[in-house]
């Protein structure tokens, strides 16, 4: 969305040349879209396109728009509204409303995480190496006692929380 | 569209009301924050040292941790 906003403005520094503003698949894409697909997107960083919405336009709002180089105040109320589609296509309501694609990218997101959870599950049953002795539970528990024989950090840490008369963690 | 029986909203100084907002904040936060890490974290912690060191015999201590075997250059 924003690529297609950037490159309009990439675009219109470049005049000579260029007509209009174009989307990322360039010319080789084809200019007139079928519909609901249009080359105009307005978004909330960049609401207002250089280019009107409706470019080719019927005898009757060809009418329209010459109707609106004159006064504006001979404009009914309908009236400003066609003209208003035609340059803009949706109000800032409209383009501002809220879709529910959040729960499409959570979904694919979560997705994606249990993926690759079986990706790491595999490669601990087929990959890993053996486990260095360091990490065995009887050289922790005397790596623990050692450290607790030198009195490590005897104030607030490791060996705060050791009771040395009863030989067990204190409550 | 006249604008006769709305209120004007505020066109001038909304940058000085923002940064004024703003400075009064982070001066609350920033003191609020110095003082509850004293009263949390330095307080307590100075606590604890000085009841360490109030019944601290270094030389009980050490000849536990000789008892005990760590010392290379001791038994």
């Amino acid at each position: 969305m924003f690529s297609r906003a950037a490159w309009s403005l990439v675009l219109r520094n470049r005049r000579h040349g260029t007509r209009g503003s174009h989307g990322p698949g360039g010319i080789a894409r084809g200019e007139g879209k079928m519909p609901p697909y249009t080359n105009y997107y307005a978004q909330r960083s960049y609401p207002m396109p250089d280019e009107p919405f409706c470019t080719e336009l019927s005898a009757e709002q060809q009418a329209l728009k010459d109707k609106e180089k004159g006064s504006w105040t001979q404009l009914s109320h309908a009236e400003k509204v066609a003209l208003y589609r035609l340059q803009f296509h949706e109000t800032f309501a409209e383009m501002n409303r809220r879709s529910n694609e959040w729960k499409t990218v959570v979904g694919c997101v979560f997705f994606f995480c249990g993926f690759t959870a079986l990706l790491i599950w595999w490669q601990h049953v087929y990959v890993f190496p053996e486990k260095p002795i360091t990490l065995t539970d009887e050289w922790k528990a005397r790596q623990l006692q050692r450290i607790l024989d030198m009195k490590g950090n005897p104030v607030q840490g490791l060996a705060s929380c050791w009771d040395y008369e009863k030989k067990q963690w204190k409550k | 569209m006249a604008s006769g029986a709305l209120t004007e909203p505020q066109v001038h100084g909304l940058l000085a009301k923002r940064l004024w907002f703003h400075i009064v904040g982070a001066f609350v936060i920033s003191l609020g924050v110095a003082a509850c890490y004293k009263f949390a974290v330095a307080e307590p912690r100075k606590k604890a040292y000085t009841d360490f060191h109030r019944n601290y015999d270094s030389m009980k201590d050490f000849e536990e941790m000789r008892k005990a075997g760590i010392f290379q250059s001791t038994k």
